[in-house]
């Protein structure tokens, strides 16, 4: 697909970029940081675009002066999901806002299996259509 | 050559990494180019006493100079181990010490942030099976870049106790420390783990202070507080710090502070007394000898 050339999955920031870095993730958590937000580590197995909320990784990480220790809590997800697709969030907690104000995917499984279009042709032969995960067909755990 | 085609948000721009800091051959040139020579003259300046103390934080701002010439000839350097132990009868200075020492490591170079995180056995220990874990390792998150201060660091381990959670605290503190005061009492907390002295590079002791430099701290604490000593206060503050000094509990500088907030209870008093009088600025910042001679220890009589 031409607006998609690396095949990968395409959520949050960063996504059509080349991987980041362990660096040029510490530069975005320090950006975060020093905007207030609060960092947290999602992980999921199910990448679809409607799965938004993903497994927590711990606990948000609220009063960080230092990207280390949400780099710490990432390494830790990474070794016990080396094949998840896990994400960092910044929960930005300012009256109003009270929102994830950044997302970006930083693991990823070696082979992405990509996503198949389903046809469902109702009345009027109206055609449905829906999107499900190669992988999400399998059970937890054997997906990726 | 390698330089990435994309920009990202936040990332600092190349070119400013291009520029290397002009390499310094002499120690003076380090010096200039950093904050240290500052920082300890703040501290020369701004704390009384406690020279084991300023002698070892001077041992370490020279270590942090040597290491950058030693980096200019490409000699590998290893950052320091930094744990430190303070030990101390009360009111020496310990705390005082810890708080200010996050931003003499950071101005030195040796911490990120320089944010002090000041916990005490609450912030660490749970208080069920699987709750001090996770309590400790997001205060050490929070305290990551800049320094962990663990007041009264012996209550972490109870051995009376043995079913008490602070031993899993100190486990996962021990962890980390490998990438504080009543001597007999830290010693007690040192046995809990043999590993743990070792891996603390630093035990410092605060000395109990000299008569000389109680006088000096009253004084400065009372300057930071815009007061003056009256005529004859100066004496009568002498006289009593050698009183107190004989007393039981004597806690060093926090009984000094306490004497001089009790002096300025009984100078607001003593205004107090005289309503229709206009106080000048002089009166009103201006501790009396009568304001000291008050105290409960001048009406005793003293053995000497």
């Amino acid at each position: 697909m031409m607006t998609n050339p690396t095949g990968k999955i395409t959520q949050g920031q960063f996504s059509f970029l080349p991987e980041l870095t362990d660096a040029e993730i510490a530069l975005q958590i320090d950006y975060g940081l020093k905007k207030g937000y609060a960092w947290s580590v999602e992980h999921t197995d199910d990448p679809h675009p409607r799965n938004t909320y993903w497994e927590m990784f711990g606990m948000p990480m609220f009063d960080l002066h230092d990207a280390a220790g949400v780099l710490a809590e990432l390494k830790g997800c990474r070794d016990t999901f080396p094949r998840h697709y896990i994400r960092l969030m910044a929960f930005d907690n300012t009256r109003g806002i009270e929102s994830i104000a950044m997302s970006f995917i930083v693991n990823r499984p070696a082979t992405e299996q990509g996503f198949g279009m389903a046809r469902l042709e109702g009345a009027g032969r109206k055609l449905h259509y829906t999107i499900a995960g190669y992988g999400a067909q399998r059970p937890e755990g054997e997906r990726y | 050559m390698n330089a990435p085609l994309y920009a990202i948000p936040g990332a600092p721009q190349p070119l400013a990494e291009t520029v290397a800091p002009p390499t310094a051959s002499t120690v003076a040139e380090v010096l200039a180019q950093s904050q240290v020579e500052d920082v300890l003259a703040s501290l020369e300046n701004s704390l009384i006493g406690l020279a084991p103390v300023k002698q070892r934080l001077r041992d370490i701002a020279a270590l942090l100079v040597i290491d950058r010439l030693r980096a200019a000839h490409g000699l590998a350097a290893q950052a320091p181990s930094l744990h430190m132990c303070f030990t101390g009868n009360p009111g020496t200075g310990k705390t005082t010490v810890a708080m200010r020492m996050a931003e003499i490591l950071h101005r030195l170079g040796y911490v990120r942030k320089g944010q002090l995180v000041a916990v005490t056995r609450d912030d660490l220990v749970g208080q069920y099976i699987g709750h001090t874990a996770p309590k400790t390792k997001e205060v050490l998150k929070k305290a990551m870049g800049g320094v962990l201060f663990i007041d009264e660091a012996y209550y972490l381990y109870r051995p009376e106790n043995e079913r008490d959670y602070g031993q899993e605290a100190i486990e996962i503190l021990l962890q980390v420390m490998e990438n504080q005061r009543y001597e007999d009492r830290m010693q007690t907390f040192f046995r809990c783990n043999p590993g743990f002295s070792s891996r603390i590079a630093h035990h410092l002791s605060f000395p109990d202070y000299a008569r000389p430099e109680l006088l000096g701290i009253a004084r400065q604490m009372l300057s930071s507080q815009h007061y003056q000593l009256g005529d004859g206060a100066d004496q009568a503050l002498q006289e009593y710090l050698q009183r107190r000094m004989a007393r039981p509990h004597f806690a060093n500088a926090r009984s000094v502070r306490n004497a001089l907030d009790r002096a300025r209870l009984r100078q607001a008093s003593r205004l107090f007394a005289d309503r229709d009088r206009v106080l000048t600025r002089e009166e009103l910042s201006t501790i009396s000898a009568a304001d000291i001679r008050a105290s409960r220890l001048f009406q005793e009589p003293t053995e000497a």
